[in-house]
């Protein structure tokens, strides 16, 4: 590394991938100017098209391309938007329904975030979800304790599990140099045959009285149900208050004190961040055993306030790691933003038990969550690429 | 435990694991040649798993609308191709972050691959076995290597030609270039991301074959859930094998092994926990990169992007 090399380094982000932010972080330092000529796309979108516009232009497309896709396979856009209406907001206690969805979402998010921040990138939430759940599981239907005690029991051990799934991808990455993104992946496949191993035993999640041939858990007691509050007819789960209380708490956390600058700082540039004495395993791998330990109590929120029944099964967590993952690409590392997105994708995935109905198979509304995170990569970069010419002194 | 060890033995000798093993290895080797070009020239591709999905359901396609494999081969290959055109412009014309753009692409390729399967229900024509005459008598893997469907045989030539293209042709040099000091590519008038992406394209075709061979070659149905991280074992195979082809393809083979043993240990009729055996594969290809990831020299820029200009 040259002299050179250092001085431009602000906290800018060239170092590495610069956590899953989106758009590739460093566009402020050219040194050297770009003497390509323009590309015809950039001119076409042109300098000074403001920002609202190209966000409205992008999730307009991406939402266009989604009704053309369900119109050619023979369904109605319009039909299948408003069953997602319905599904979400507009039928009867869908409100309620909806936020609880939101919940794990938010959390899972949120812990992702926090992952992102310092540059480490997790994608193994539906893992450490999975397992998340199953630890919960496990404590509600084995301890006999009062409801209040059973739930802080229930949640303190999924996310001890979650984090601690979470901390084997730490560990490979700072003693064998093994990338978290690819660790963290194999590890969810695992997580489910460890799960689906667990279910198989009486010992550890199987129900007592089971017989049958599918395997499920034993039905939870009342008390590790989490209590809802009532609002105007809809349901929702104390789980959505814990959620909301949490990203207050990590975007103070973050945004106002040491730790959290250590975090950016480590997220932003390594470098630099090495040079003033921040510890990439304690800072960074805290953050990857945060956002697993998320990502398990998520799974734990959504074993005991969800929709997902009143037992634990193998297919509970059912996306939504990846879902949150998601939510946390969409709020594009800002904890505030996750919570309209958390409900947004809660939503669409409430929207589609009324899409069936439409005739059109309800996994469109998978295809329109991904297709809402691709529009919304697009803006960024484009308006990157162009301050990134501007500064350079190139007409676009 | 001598049980355990007499039905091992067993298993492992037996024409079923030699076939299953060459089924699963040849799967993730399509898709592990392309990954390790891609890889090559720097780019971390995870969304080789959506591409291989996106093939599997396009070969179908190809199959149901036109009755014909080489038709079925050729959509599967465009199928991945194209997962891999949005790929490889976002993230190496438009910069967006390359991890971002791959994970989305796998969801996206989940649900829309389950979506139009719903909506259109491809029927599939499974292609059947070819033998070749003399080598498929070879004792023990004679069978299991030269008595496939003709789709597995392409793997054959493709591997050589793999070597070859990035070994001894300008573009491979070019390649290997952006992926190991792109600066130095870019002063020496390589368009680098015009190659990453190229090198995205041809990662995405491969894998399309990978989808194609899995859907006319092997299950003759297209099965959403198919794939199930298959693709992650083929990233896996490229870092087992140390960036090297050779490694490669021998890793793509040690996890082919891992996986056959799950099928042909209860094929034989033994006892196992299916949960313990299904994990197997993902198990040994974590272990595998504790082992092999620290040792091996990877592609110095693998994974950054390349934006001219910055050190």
């Amino acid at each position: 590394m040259t002299a050179a090399a250092v001085s431009t380094d602000g906290l800018d982000g060239l170092d590495g991938v610069a956590g899953l932010d989106g758009a590739a972080g460093a566009d402020n330092v050219a040194t050297t100017a770009d003497r390509r000529p323009p590309n015809a796309f950039l001119a076409v979108a042109g300098r000074s098209v403001p920002t609202v516009l190209l966000y409205v232009v992008s999730i307009s497309a991406a939402l266009g391309l989604c009704a053309i896709l369900v119109s050619t396979t023979g369904g109605s856009a319009t039909k299948v938007f408003s069953a997602l209406l319905d599904g979400s907001i507009r039928s009867a206690g869908a409100w309620g329904i909806t936020i609880s969805t939101a919940t794990p979402l938010l959390v899972v998010a949120i812990g992702t975030i926090v992952g992102a921040k310092a540059g480490m990138d997790n994608i193994g939430q539906e893992g450490q979800l999975l397992l998340g759940a199953g630890a919960a599981a496990f404590v509600a239907t084995r301890l006999d304790a009062p409801g209040p005690v059973l739930l802080t029991a229930s949640f303190l051990a999924a996310a001890a599990v979650g984090g601690l799934w979470a901390s084997l991808a730490v560990l490979a990455k700072f003693t064998r140099r093994v990338p978290e993104v690819i660790s963290t992946l194999l590890l969810i496949f695992i997580a489910s045959q460890i799960i689906t191993f667990a279910l198989t035993k009486k010992w550890l999640l199987r129900a007592l009285d089971s017989s049958s041939r599918t395997n499920n858990g034993e039905p939870l007691p009342k008390s590790a149900r989490m209590p809802g509050i009532e609002i105007f007819g809809n349901v929702v789960s104390w789980g959505a208050v814990v959620a909301l209380l949490l990203t207050a708490v990590i975007a103070v956390v973050l945004a106002r004190t040491t730790i959290g600058f250590k975090l950016r700082m480590l997220g932003l540039n390594p470098r630099t961040a090495r040079r003033f004495g921040v510890s990439a395993i304690g800072i960074g791998g805290g953050a990857l055993i945060f956002s697993g330990a998320a990502a398990g109590l998520a799974g734990g929120l959504w074993l005991t306030g969800g929709t997902a029944g009143d037992r634990f099964t193998g297919g509970i967590s059912s996306n939504i790691g990846w879902q949150g993952l998601l939510v946390a690409l969409l709020a594009r590392q800002k904890a505030a933003l996750a919570i309209p997105m958390a409900f947004v994708f809660a939503g669409l995935r409430t929207g589609s038990n009324f899409v069936a109905a439409t005739g059109v198979d309800r996994r469109i509304t998978d295809v329109i969550q991904a297709m809402l995170v691709l529009s919304l990569l697009v803006p960024p970069a484009i308006q990157s690429l162009q301050r990134r010419r501007r500064r350079s002194g190139v007409a676009a | 435990m001598i049980a355990f060890g007499g039905s091992l033995l067993d298993v492992l000798s037996s024409n079923t694991m030699y076939s299953s093993t060459v089924r699963f290895a040849a799967l993730m080797a399509f898709a592990a040649v392309g990954e390790w070009v891609a890889e090559k020239s720097g780019t971390m591709n995870i969304s080789v798993e959506g591409m291989i999905l996106t093939g599997a359901f396009t070969a179908a396609l190809g199959s149901y609308w036109f009755d014909n494999p080489w038709m079925a081969l050729l959509i599967g290959m465009l199928g991945g191709f194209l997962v891999a055109a949005i790929h490889a412009n976002m993230s190496h014309r438009l910069g967006a972050n390359q991890f971002v753009v791959g994970l989305t692409l796998n969801v996206l390729a989940v649900g829309l691959t389950a979506f139009l399967d719903a909506q259109i229900r491809p029927t599939v024509t499974r292609v059947p076995e070819f033998e070749i005459p003399v080598l498929s008598s070879i004792p023990l893997i004679g069978d299991a290597l030269f008595n496939r469907t003709w789709v597995l045989y392409l793997l054959y030539p493709l591997v050589p030609l793999a070597w070859f293209i990035v070994y001894r042709t300008r573009w491979g040099l070019e390649v290997r270039a952006v992926g190991e000091n792109p600066q130095a590519a870019d002063v020496s008038g390589i368009h680098v991301n015009k190659r990453r992406r190229q090198a995205i394209y041809f990662c995405g075709a491969c894998a399309g074959m990978a989808g194609a061979y899995l859907t006319i070659g092997q299950s003759g149905s297209f099965a959403a859930d198919g794939v199930s991280g298959r693709g992650f074992l083929a990233l896996a195979a490229v870092i087992f094998g140390g960036w090297t082809l050779k490694g490669t393809i021998a890793g793509a083979l040690v996890f082919g092994v891992f996986q056959a043993l799950g099928s042909a240990y209860q094929a034989l009729g033994y006892e196992a926990n299916p949960s313990l055996l299904g994990a197997l594969p993902y198990v040994m290809a974590l272990a595998t990169l504790l082992l092999f990831a620290y040792r091996s020299r990877q592609p110095s820029s693998l994974g950054r992007p390349f934006v001219r200009g910055l050190t």
